[in-house]
């Protein structure tokens, strides 16, 4: 397990260093938000509805951002050689990144949301549904994210690529992420929705690793 | 089995291929003719929807093809990485255009199907929204094979991408389908098909045959052109 | 009740167009593979490498 920790603290003092990178996707994030009002109206009745799919679209594109730059760094200046080479498995090699980026993008986001959700009009439960369900939600993301960071190293346009990739991937999440928030709106409870998104970061957890080191290796070929 | 293995070398699928795809051209030419005369002449309009009836015959058939077609990207994409068989690469790489087609066309035609009928050119149902998503999908292995100068790394890339996204299809239809009955109340009629009535049974399955044909005759014609693309491509490296 | 016919025919025209295009773009494609391949002297019978 000294390899995956390792990897993890190697990738989040980096981040340390340069803050700016992760400071440049919230400002993304906020900026893009702020966006959907300015181009719809606004009417507030309107915006607290269509307040939860703006957010999560927003985080979505915002994570989208820092993908690129997950593998490419290390393929670029032959550390991932190193890691295909390494004694511990390149499957909990691909999880660490992951998590790392999800600690500097995914958490970041769940709990800058909620704020920007006070923009929208939304209050109280709203609000805890938007932070929870982009909390359980964003590590999916982070994995299907990296899978398509992973298959697209080194392509040509790997940028817009990696979005046509992974954006239809984490639409599920999206889905019962947004409409977890339209659930509270309506009086149910955010709870199934919460659950469900929990189950797909599961199903992430037990398949993605695996593919992204498989594509990691043909990378490295 | 065995016979499978026999035919993953690109040279005998090209023989094969070459001594079968003259014949396999005019039944599917025939069976087109004979659906075609069904699905336009022969079959009366059905009761419940009229003659718009008859753009199900095309719709429907294309929407199971497209979906088809994805799944033998996912079992040529497991071919390729457990078995390293040369042809599944080449196969997908023909393959998965005709597959966007066949999705293309299901979304076009349940365009048209639901103008007349719900009066717009497109509603967020369900299975449009999925059929659009697996169109996205599709766009995303054809982009990704065609992304890198060494073509194997494009191959290898597709494969995982088509595995992972045959495993995220049951998924995204299944929130596709939560996401529509959330937004939809009770008392919209489902878009999806008329209930099989047997009068529009026989062009349905005979169309459906009919196209299958062509699937397979349009894969088996790009796949030869892959081989001789990646022989020309050998070719070329090596001067 | 809104004239069905131009959907109709629309339809049948998405699928010729879509469906004949790819087998058009295929064909053409193919013979032009071919021909750069003979062009480089190597035959398109010989299966053998």
């Amino acid at each position: 397990m000294t390899g995956f920790s390792a990897l993890l603290a190697r990738d989040l003092r980096l981040v340390w260093r340069r803050p700016g990178d992760v400071m440049v996707v919230l400002a993304f994030f906020v900026v893009a938000t702020v966006l959907f009002p300015l181009g719809i109206g606004p009417e507030t009745n309107l915006l607290a509805r269509i307040a939860a799919g703006i957010l999560w679209c927003a985080a979505l594109f915002a994570a989208l951002l820092s993908l690129e730059r997950l593998f490419a760094a290390d393929y670029e200046d032959g550390a991932l050689d190193l890691l295909l080479l390494a004694p511990w498995p390149l499957e909990l090699a691909a999880l660490a990144k992951c998590l790392a980026h999800w600690i500097v993008t995914g958490l970041p986001l769940a709990l800058l949301a909620p704020l920007m959700g006070l923009l929208f009009g939304l209050s109280g439960e709203a609000l805890w549904a938007v932070a929870a369900t982009l909390l359980v939600g964003t590590p999916a993301l982070s994995l299907i994210g990296g899978l398509a960071a992973a298959l697209t190293l080194g392509a040509r346009r790997g940028g817009a690529l990696l979005a046509l990739l992974a954006l239809p991937l984490c639409v599920p999440t999206l889905i019962f992420g947004a409409g977890a928030v339209e659930a509270v709106a309506i009086g149910e409870g955010f709870l199934t929705h919460l659950a469900i998104l929990g189950a797909l970061a599961l199903l992430s957890l037990a398949t993605l690793p695996w593919a992204i080191a498989a594509a990691l290796r043909q990378a490295g070929e | 089995m065995a016979s499978l293995h026999v035919l993953a070398n690109p040279a005998r699928f090209r023989r094969f291929s070459q001594r079968v795809l003259p014949a396999l051209s005019v039944v599917t030419a025939l069976a087109l003719a004979v659906g075609l005369w069904l699905a336009l002449i022969e079959s009366p309009p059905d009761y419940q929807q009229g003659e718009t009836v008859r753009i199900m015959f095309i719709h429907v058939p294309s929407a199971w093809l497209s979906m088809m077609g994805y799944g033998l990207l996912a079992a040529l994409g497991a071919s390729l990485l457990v078995w390293r068989h040369p042809l599944a690469a080449l196969m997908a790489r023909g393959a998965a255009p005709v597959g966007a087609v066949f999705a293309a066309v299901c979304l076009l035609t349940g365009s048209l199907w639901g103008r007349p009928m719900w009066g717009t050119y497109w509603v967020w149902d369900a299975r449009l929204t999925s059929m659009l998503l697996l169109f996205f999908l599709y766009l995303g292995h054809i982009a990704l094979s065609r992304a890198y100068d060494d073509s194997e790394r494009g191959d290898r890339a597709a494969a995982i991408l088509a595995l992972v996204g045959v495993i995220n299809l049951p998924v995204i239809k299944f929130s596709v389908d939560w996401w529509n009955t959330l937004h939809q109340p009770a008392s919209v009629m489902k878009l999806g098909g008329p209930s099989i009535d047997p009068s529009i049974l026989t062009p349905l399955l005979v169309m459906a045959v009919a196209l299958l044909l062509l699937f397979i005759v349009l894969v088996m014609l790009r796949t030869e052109t892959e081989i001789d693309r990646r022989r020309l491509e050998a070719a070329e490296m090596a001067l | 009740m809104v004239n069905h016919t131009p959907f109709i025919v629309g339809a049948y025209i998405v699928a010729l167009v879509g469906f004949g295009g790819l087998v058009i773009a295929s064909l053409l494609a193919r013979r032009r593979i071919k021909r750069e391949l003979s062009a480089r002297g190597l035959s398109g019978e010989r299966g053998r490498r």
